[in-house]
């Protein structure tokens, strides 16, 4: 068959299939495709209601996570106290939501509101988000430690209620994944203050020219990040029932991680609530499918390490094509 | 064909045995148990897995049970092995044999396990769900038989420091507690010092180095394992006299308390689990998988080796690896019948 026989539409249509910023916005998309495909080929039980319920569960306050590190990103920081964080909403939730709920929500307000103030700290005093975040990091660990030495704690019912619901059709983990997606990205894309947000980080000194604080959007952006963070930790002892100091080191780096699979820069302000969300469902079937796999745990957890490479070094070469 | 109809036919024969008689044994060599682990990145946890490995291996091979696949996560995560639990139900396993990065916040994960039906085994790092079996160890006592060892050797008393495990763990704050109790109990002995070791030998070591010289002289060092052989080092390196240092089985340990008794007749004692306790665990499974009435809470004995046993355990211990017992199916139910 020559190009001759082929008619215009159709070609044209193979050219967009080709074009590169289309590949890389579709990646995160298709990766995620990839590994339930291959899921539900390995493992026939898990193509069901249940059996997605049962794999994605934990997506969901991963995926609040990948949000909240989404909105630092844009702005050109990174957190690597999130995790941390998270773990400290979980154990504050844990002592107090049941018999003081007032007070509870109260004091995660108060935690929302550091969040802004290390953003403007962050901001005044130019110091790297890194080294603040990081340093926050044991802050956060340590009061929850405190707070909780051994683990324990109560969860209402309500929140296990809700995290264990199983609505008629699609389940809960997809419905929850699905909101947070798309209010994120109303919340960021689609607003006329997203565009100043991400603006931040793509050209700070534009939009300070423009009239807008640099210093109220990191400090709206930390805000966000920080509430965002609560709604995980929330989530996440709905799930375990039971809150623990560590429930959340590894949140860092996976809601990094997530980010970045989901089509997300590291600088620029470049990022997708939708992408992230994809991301951070994609990080947690990773782990599903390896246990399916069987593969010894010697190599498991370099495994999970390989699947990230490959969809990095994908999304490196269709860059490499945008740049020719 | 034929042969799975034999099979069904005898399943169902031995299921009316069991209904007429109640006593009759269940058959487990069509069952599938799964070992969900937190943790691999240190000697105890190689150890474990590898006896169970070693154990569980022959038991497909006799054809007790069908499949006993062992499962990690990478970084002692909670998050990361409820996962885990949630896909090994998917999986279709018959029973979870776990050792918990957490007693409490994987109690979701454990739940939605037996309500599938799934026998779910703890061990080491149990879980306070009910519906799960615990195989625990005593750890306060392992903290206070360090004390008693100690009043029995220095009965003036002293100074002692204390390194502890990983902060905000639970078996952390057992062995502290045990240690607490038994300085309570030898009011002689006073703790000066508190550091946080991670049960990791460099670690501790960088850790007590960096408490040494605020400290007065210390008598003993009391320990949690996987940190006696870094405390040593620290000691030396400060060049300070060396303590006694209770050991945690650890090879290391061993074979440098060894060439200190072999050099001056150094003495002290050596106290940890032994990551054997894993096939116990599957032992306990595979008797519950079996139709056996067993008790929820079951107590597994620590390994406490002696200035008398040290050149034996040590040269049944490979290097890099912890002083070790593999437990066999007799071994299991003399635990079962302890717990009743």
């Amino acid at each position: 068959m020559t190009d001759s026989v082929l008619s215009s539409p159709l070609r044209d249509r193979i050219d967009m299939l080709r074009d590169p910023r289309l590949l890389r916005r579709a990646l995160p998309a298709v990766s995620l495709a990839a590994i339930l495909i291959a899921i539900f080929l390995i493992n026939d039980r898990a193509m069901s209601y249940r059996g997605l319920d049962l794999m994605l569960k934990y997506a969901v306050p991963i995926a609040f996570a990948t949000i909240a590190q989404m909105f630092i990103l844009t702005v050109n920081d990174l957190d690597l106290s999130i995790g941390a964080f998270v773990g400290l909403v979980a154990c504050i939730a844990g002592t107090w939501l049941v018999d003081q709920p007032v007070l509870c929500v109260l004091i995660l307000a108060g935690c929302v509101a550091s969040y802004a103030a290390v953003g403007a700290l962050i901001h005044v005093r130019r110091l790297p988000s890194i080294v603040v975040t990081l340093g926050m990091s044991f802050v956060w660990l340590g009061i929850a430690v405190i707070l909780m030495p051994t683990p324990g704690g109560t969860v209402p019912e309500w929140l296990k209620g809700l995290m264990s619901w199983k609505p008629p059709l699609i389940p809960f983990p997809i419905v929850a994944c699905a909101a947070i997606a798309l209010v994120a990205h109303v919340l960021l894309m689609e607003s006329s203050y997203g565009a100043v947000l991400r603006g931040a980080g793509g050209n700070a000194t534009a939009i300070d020219r423009a009239g807008w604080s640099l210093l109220r959007i990191r400090m709206s952006m930390y805000a966000l990040a920080g509430f965002f963070g609560v709604l995980s930790g929330l989530s996440l002892i709905g799930l375990t029932t039971s809150p623990d100091a560590h429930i959340a080191d590894r949140y860092t780096l996976l809601s990094i991680a997530g980010v970045i699979l989901g089509g997300g820069e590291f600088v620029g302000g470049r990022v997708s609530p939708i992408g992230a969300v994809i991301g951070a469902v994609t990080l947690t079937l990773t782990g599903s499918f390896l246990i399916f796999m069987r593969i010894s745990p010697d190599w498991q957890i370099g495994a999970q390490g390989a699947v990230l490479i490959v969809v990095l070094a994908l999304r490196a070469l269709i860059k490499l094509r945008e740049g020719r | 064909m034929r042969a799975s109809l034999k099979k069904a036919l005898l399943s169902m024969a031995s299921t009316a045995l069991m209904l007429g008689a109640g006593v009759a044994e269940a058959d487990t060599s069509d069952k599938k148990i799964a070992l969900s682990n937190n943790y691999a990145g240190n000697s105890w946890r190689q150890s474990m897995l590898k006896s169970w490995d070693t154990v569980t291996k022959q038991a497909v091979a006799d054809g007790i049970v069908a499949e006993a696949t062992p499962f990690t996560t990478s970084e002692n995560q909670v998050t990361e092995q409820a996962a885990q639990i949630q896909n090994l139900i998917l999986q279709g396993y018959d029973a979870i044999v776990l050792n918990a990065a957490s007693p409490d916040a994987l109690n979701g994960a454990v739940k939605e396990a037996c309500d599938a039906g799934i026998v779910v085994v703890s061990f080491d790092g149990i879980v306070t769900e009910p519906c799960a079996w615990r195989i625990a160890v005593d750890f306060a006592k392992m903290g206070e038989v360090q004390l008693d060892y100690l009043n029995e050797k220095m009965p003036q008393g002293g100074n002692l420091l204390e390194i502890r495990g990983l902060a905000g763990v639970f078996v952390d704050d057992e062995i502290h507690k045990g240690i607490e109790a038994g300085v309570k109990k030898y009011p002689q002995f006073k703790v000066v010092g508190s550091v946080h070791g991670d049960w990791t030998q460099t670690v501790a070591q960088k850790a007590v180095a960096g408490i040494l010289p605020s400290l007065p002289e210390v008598a003993a060092v009391v320990t949690q394992g996987g940190d006696g052989y870094g405390a040593a080092q620290a000691f030396k390196a400060a060049g300070r006299p060396t303590p006694l240092i209770i050991m945690g089985n650890r090879q290391d340990e061993l074979a440098w308390w060894k060439e200190q008794k072999d050099a001056n007749g150094y003495e002290t004692m050596s106290v940890s689990i032994a990551p054997g306790v894993a096939t116990l665990a599957f032992w306990v499974a595979q008797q519950i998988l079996d139709g056996k009435d067993v008790p929820k809470d079951m107590i597994v004995p620590f390994l406490r080796i002696d200035q008398g046993n040290l050149e034996e355990n040590l040269a049944n211990t490979e290097s890099g690896s912890v002083a070790n017992v593999e437990y066999a199916l007799e071994d299991a139910n003399k635990v079962i019948e302890a717990a009743r």
